[in-house]
């Protein structure tokens, strides 16, 4: 097993760190293209996930999957299930993770869980903006090893959250807006971004 | 414009007086904006607001504070078909004020402007089956439908049947193609009282779906703002407008409309509403429920002022008011504005509409 419970308890503890610092900005984000709740409600489904003890659970696989639960039950809107279905899907994967690409497996079963959920695709300005430039990323690095794949991943990331900013929501509330949400930056790809760059610090 | 800026700033550029003391032109827009509102809180608006909520009407409702569920005292009513409905709260009485004989049988309450969790929507769903089904009423945001969608599959694997309907009548949505569709607004409340109306005398529920859908497919509304709304968690307004913009065309969330346009006349203002629902729909020789409704800070003696008008273009338009309603009925926080909802109606929908109703929000005949 490459990837120990207390590791998935430090990424997801981390990330709980950054949604909670970085709430005000998510929700002056989405103030401007959205109605203003994504800090807020991301930070309160993340302190629900970090009171969570990876230890009391038999398994990864059991861990993620009530992480996932745990958001959907907790966060709302429609950033609940689709983190929530992301955590279900990537646990529904963790039992085959052994290595670098087992584990581009999972991470691109928690992208297609968070697309069939969502029905967003790349260029609708929502987080998978972040997330699918970060998959393919870490696949073309997947052979170098977990910690080079994951850097690339949240390189992408992060480059894929810029690109949101002038593009034209198609889903979610901003796509209400039209071409007046173009010039903003994605929430829900600003807080992916967050858990990418936090996975890349913990896991390897 | 950003909240630390002011609407007054640029009119003081190249004043003589400007940096010296001096009474400001227009104080109330360069105001810091500090929140006002009446809470304990901001952490606990909802769960307070329930309590309250509770006291208040203990002879028709009472509430599962954990789940957040507003249901009917008599709940689950027995050979009855189920409704349920929920959304984000703040655009009270929407919906919990909609709870009681004749409407809704339960209605969840989500945090502020956030759809409900599934968790809430199934514990509402099984404490109102009544063993003929349940229909949920959904309003179409992307986050309302996923989680309504969750909790009819949890109810599902119950064996509880679940019917959903997925209101879409805002017309100020126009490329529905390239968006998350048309928002469900003002309609919501007429079809809320219409279907618990057939539900009351019986009906089963794939008639009461079929009942919900003529609803949505005959209803059309658009909605215009004087001010954005504060969130308490966000704590400054949603957005900033000058003393002469509307903004036209806005949801119910506080998210900014299809255009700013200069406030006028409330005879213009309210054709900016019609024109749109008319151009959507064809309305000519029909008759309709008119709906005028209220966003939170705008008083009844101006929604009164818009009816007034809406009626004036509906008549040379040649179409009939069989029914209205005028008031704050599906608010968006202290947002000033009002909408205006048409329902193309047959003589059913106005049975049912004249049927006795008992909720907090909409009460007669009982």
């Amino acid at each position: 097993m490459a990837i120990d419970q207390a590791a998935l308890g430090a990424w997801l503890a981390d990330f709980a760190d950054q949604i909670h610092q970085g709430a005000d900005q998510l929700t002056d984000l989405d103030r401007e293209i959205g109605d203003g709740d994504h800090g807020s409600n991301m930070d309160r489904g993340m302190k629900a996930v970090a009171a969570l003890d990876p230890n009391d659970f038999a398994s990864g696989a059991d861990y993620l999957k009530k992480v996932g639960m745990t958001l959907v039950s907790t966060v709302g809107g429609a950033s609940g299930p689709i983190y929530g279905t992301f955590f279900l899907r990537l646990g529904a994967a963790w039992s085959s993770v052994n290595d670098a690409p087992t584990l581009g497996l999972a991470l691109r079963a928690g992208l297609d869980g968070i697309q069939q959920r969502g029905k967003a695709t790349t260029g609708d300005k929502t987080l998978v903006d972040a997330l699918s430039p970060a998959v393919e990323a870490y696949d073309k690095q997947a052979d170098q090893g977990i910690s080079t794949a994951l850097a690339a991943a949240a390189g992408a990331a992060e480059a894929g959250r810029d690109a949101t900013i002038p593009m034209v929501a198609h889903k979610g509330r901003a796509s209400y807006l039209g071409e007046r949400s173009a010039g903003h930056q994605d929430p829900g790809a600003t807080s992916m971004t967050m858990l990418l760059e936090a996975a890349a610090k913990h896991l390897s | 414009m950003p909240a630390s800026e002011c609407a007054g700033d640029d009119e003081m550029a190249g004043h003589p007086f400007k940096g010296r003391l001096m009474v400001a032109k227009r104080p109330i827009s360069c105001k810091t904006r500090t929140m006002k509102k009446l809470i304990n809180d901001v952490n606990d608006v909802v769960t307070d607001s329930l309590f309250g909520m509770e006291a208040a009407h203990s002879d028709l409702i009472a509430v599962d504070h954990p789940n957040k569920v507003i249901y009917r005292l008599d709940a689950p009513v027995a050979d009855k078909v189920g409704i349920v409905s929920g959304g984000g709260s703040g655009h009270e009485p929407l919906h919990g004020g909609f709870v009681g004989y004749g409407m809704l049988d339960a209605a969840c309450a989500g945090e502020i402007f956030t759809s409900p969790v599934p968790d809430q929507v199934y514990a509402a769903t099984k404490l109102v089956d009544g063993g003929r089904g349940v229909l949920h009423i959904v309003k179409n945001y992307t986050g309302d439908v996923m989680n309504f969608d969750m909790a009819a599959e949890m109810a599902g694997a119950d064996g509880i049947r679940v019917e959903a309907v997925v209101v879409d009548d805002d017309v100020a949505v126009q490329d529905s193609l390239y968006t998350a569709g048309r928002r469900g607004v003002g309609l919501t409340v007429l079809l809320e009282k219409i279907v618990g109306a057939a539900a009351e005398e019986g009906k089963d529920l794939d008639y009461i779906a079929a009942l919900a859908k003529r609803v949505i497919a005959n209803g059309r509304s658009m909605g215009l703002a004087l001010s954005g709304c504060t969130v308490p968690a966000a704590g400054k307004p949603s957005f900033e407008l000058a003393d002469d913009e509307i903004e036209l065309g806005i949801g119910i969330h506080g998210e900014p409309g299809r255009s700013k346009e200069k406030l006028g006349p409330a005879s213009d203002m309210a054709e900016k509403l019609v024109r749109p629902i008319l151009d959507d729909l064809d309305y000519r020789g029909s008759e309709v429920i008119a709906f005028v409704n209220g966003m939170g800070a705008t008083p009844l003696i101006e929604l009164y002022i818009m009816y007034n008008e809406v009626v004036k273009i509906l008549e040379a338009e040649g179409i009939r008011v069989v029914r209205s309603l005028v008031g704050n009925y599906i608010t968006s926080l202290d947002m000033a504005g009002c909408s205006v909802t048409l329902l193309r109606s047959d003589d059913e929908m106005v049975h049912l509409w004249d049927a006795p109703v008992a909720t907090a929000g909409l009460r007669w005949g009982r």
